[in-house]
């Protein structure tokens, strides 16, 4: 073998050193970005800083919020938050569940793409349009039929007092729920794709109608997965601005009944943008910042629990 | 024996039916939403309403121009800013992210992918609003931190379709690992780079919540960096809950250009999906065989 000439080292040491180069560059961008997730934490909480003197814990657990008196707390914007989104959680995990299981046990083949692709342009509409839609279309079923409806058969309970006005925390909900379908549907779907066909066919082979191997094989094989793709939905609900904005009435109350306006932390902010200044603008900050502990401890969540399934959430349209 | 057979034949029947049912219910805002945003906003569409700029309540030729081209300059700078920094994100992942620190990135990135857009707002308010004021370019700079997780992740995903033979073929001949990188990983990978682009710019276009915080809403034609913008979804927000027929009208019009953009860029990456899988027989391989390069 010739012996490598000079000329041809200092080529390799020169390619070598431009590996390097390139190497170290993406890292640091890539590192600029984790920067970026946690510059957005200490600035944040840097903005809050007033608010956080002024109310100190007081500010998670008082009801008072007054531009009036200069008194600014968040509890019940976290209660409207957890209402609306316990209402997203129980109207669209089970039909998010019942559509994984159609496309991916019982949906003859031809259909699963182009169905799918159609529930997920459900998180392609921007946000701002379902409010729109929600304002003008849903609401009218509300007051007419729905409402008064729930109001006869629930009203004994706190959950349905008051008047059916069609603007409240069960129309936020219902629109959560539908911009939940998405997200809860595609990572359902993919961790009961991900089960072995082995299991069905174990079911199938005793006996079982594929109702129970759905049931049995099925569904406690990917109950991981589908409680993952509950935690995730439930982080969009939280996270949820303008749809939940302009159907919640921007009231900024305590009240158990879904029929009664309320506000969300997110609709706070939102709302009151553009007015805000001095204490007040430092409590909505301080509002963003625990949405933001909020919305990072359920994605924690739900990325340990799914996995790379989380792949499967619709990265489409959307906008919050 | 007999009944008990057919019970459990019927339950079979009416889960699967259920389960059609579910499928059925979802489809229903869907379609309602399309049919609303064309019935209400096509009406509202002719040439002066394209063009013109948005002014108050009665005034004749009140329209959307400026607003359809704020969100244009939006959209245009948010890619300008997110998507070098999401592909080369993508990259450093896929390419060099065998070890603790790239899978710190890649949990992050996941996080923040579905990360609520109105704290990004408020991330982006605090850094930039707060020294020039609402602006263009704040905005822009909130809708480029939405677009960085999505094209890193799509960009990963696509470099992973790559086959190992090319990154080998390669190097066997003496390339260097970057011009590798460069040259045969991602110019294989560019079509995912475009979905993974196209999907990002159409989630954006959508966002309202982080704009309320930063580009604000300007009713005249503003294009300069440092001055508030308009944009589609803020026009269709201010405007919903307007009392005047016209004004609604104008959000409904307003809707059905957004709207109109934003599914056929879901569409056209659907397509381009498709296509590539077709081309591509999608090996699933483990992290650590993909990258056997870096072993």
């Amino acid at each position: 073998m010739m012996r490598p000439t000079r000329k041809h080292g200092s080529r390799r040491s020169r390619a070598s050193l431009e590996d390097k180069l390139f190497k170290y560059s993406v890292m640091g961008i890539a590192a600029l970005v984790l920067a970026l997730l946690w510059s957005l934490v200490v600035k944040l909480v840097f903005d809050a800083q007033t608010s956080i003197e002024t109310f100190g814990i007081d500010f998670l657990t008082s009801t008072i919020w007054d531009p009036n008196r200069d008194l600014y707390t968040a509890l019940p914007f976290i209660f409207g938050t957890l209402m609306t989104s316990a209402v997203a959680i129980v109207i669209g995990v089970p039909i998010s569940i019942g559509i994984a299981i159609y496309l991916s046990e019982l949906a003859p083949a031809w259909i699963r793409e182009p169905l799918s692709f159609l529930i997920e342009l459900l998180a392609a509409v921007p946000s701002v349009i379902y409010g729109l839609w929600a304002i003008y279309t849903l609401r009218p079923v509300l007051t007419g039929s729905v409402e008064p409806f729930l109001m006869d058969a629930l009203g004994w309970t706190p959950f349905f007092e008051g008047a059916a006005f069609g603007i409240d925390k069960l129309a936020s909900g219902i629109i959560l729920a539908v911009m939940i379908i998405p997200t809860v549907a595609s990572v359902s779907k993919e961790s009961m794709m991900a089960v072995p066909d082995s299991q069905r066919e174990a079911a199938l082979s005793l006996g079982a109608t594929k109702y129970e191997s759905t049931r049995m094989a099925v569904l406690s094989y990917a109950r991981s997965g589908i409680f993952g793709a509950t935690i995730l939905g439930l982080g969009r609900a939280v996270g949820e601005t303008m749809a939940v904005t302009m159907t919640i009435g921007n009231a900024n109350i305590i009240s158990w009944s879904l029929l009664d306006p309320g506000q969300t932390m997110a609709s706070v902010i939102a709302n009151n943008w553009g007015e805000a200044d001095g204490l007040m603008l430092s409590s909505l900050i301080e509002i963003g910042v625990v949405l933001f502990i909020v919305a990072l401890l359920i994605n924690v969540c739900a990325r340990l629990m799914v996995g790379r399934v989380m792949k499967a959430v619709p990265m489409t349209g959307g906008g919050l | 024996m007999r009944s008990y057979r057919s019970r459990r034949k019927w339950k079979n029947r009416i889960a699967s039916l259920l389960a059609l049912v579910c499928v059925l219910v979802a489809l229903v805002p869907l379609v309602s939403i399309l049919m609303e945003v064309v019935s209400r906003g096509a009406p509202a569409i002719d040439w002066a309403f394209l063009t013109e700029r948005t002014k108050s309540s009665g005034a004749p030729d009140s329209g959307i121009g400026n607003a359809i081209l704020g969100s244009l300059l939006l959209v245009m700078w948010a890619s300008l800013i997110g998507l070098p920094f999401g592909i080369l994100t993508g990259v450093y992942v896929s390419e060099y992210g065998d070890n603790w620190f790239g899978r710190t990135v890649r949990f992050f990135n996941d996080i923040l992918a579905n990360f609520p857009s109105v704290v990004i707002g408020l991330f982006a308010y605090s850094l930039i609003v707060t020294v020039i004021g609402f602006s263009l370019i704040s905005g822009a700079f909130a809708l480029a931190i939405i677009m960085i997780p999505i094209v890193a992740n799509t960009t990963e995903d696509a470099l992973r379709m790559v086959p190992n033979s090319l990154r080998e073929a390669s190097l066997a001949l003496g390339v260097s690992r970057w011009r590798t990188v460069l040259k045969v990983i991602i110019s294989n990978g560019r079509s995912g780079l475009v979905t993974g682009a196209l999907l990002a710019i159409a989630r954006v276009a959508g966002e309202t919540a982080p704009l309320i915080l930063t580009s604000f809403g300007n009713n005249f034609w503003e294009t300069g960096l440092t001055e508030p913008v308009a944009a589609l979804p803020l026009v269709i927000f201010r405007n919903a809950m307007s009392p005047y027929a016209d004004l609604q009208e104008q959000a409904w019009g307003a809707a059905l250009v957004l709207i109109t953009m934003v599914l056929s860029l879901n569409v056209v990456v659907r397509l381009l999906t498709r296509k590539r899988m077709k081309l591509y027989k999608v090996v699933k391989k483990t992290w650590k065989e993909r990258l056997s390069l870096s072993v």
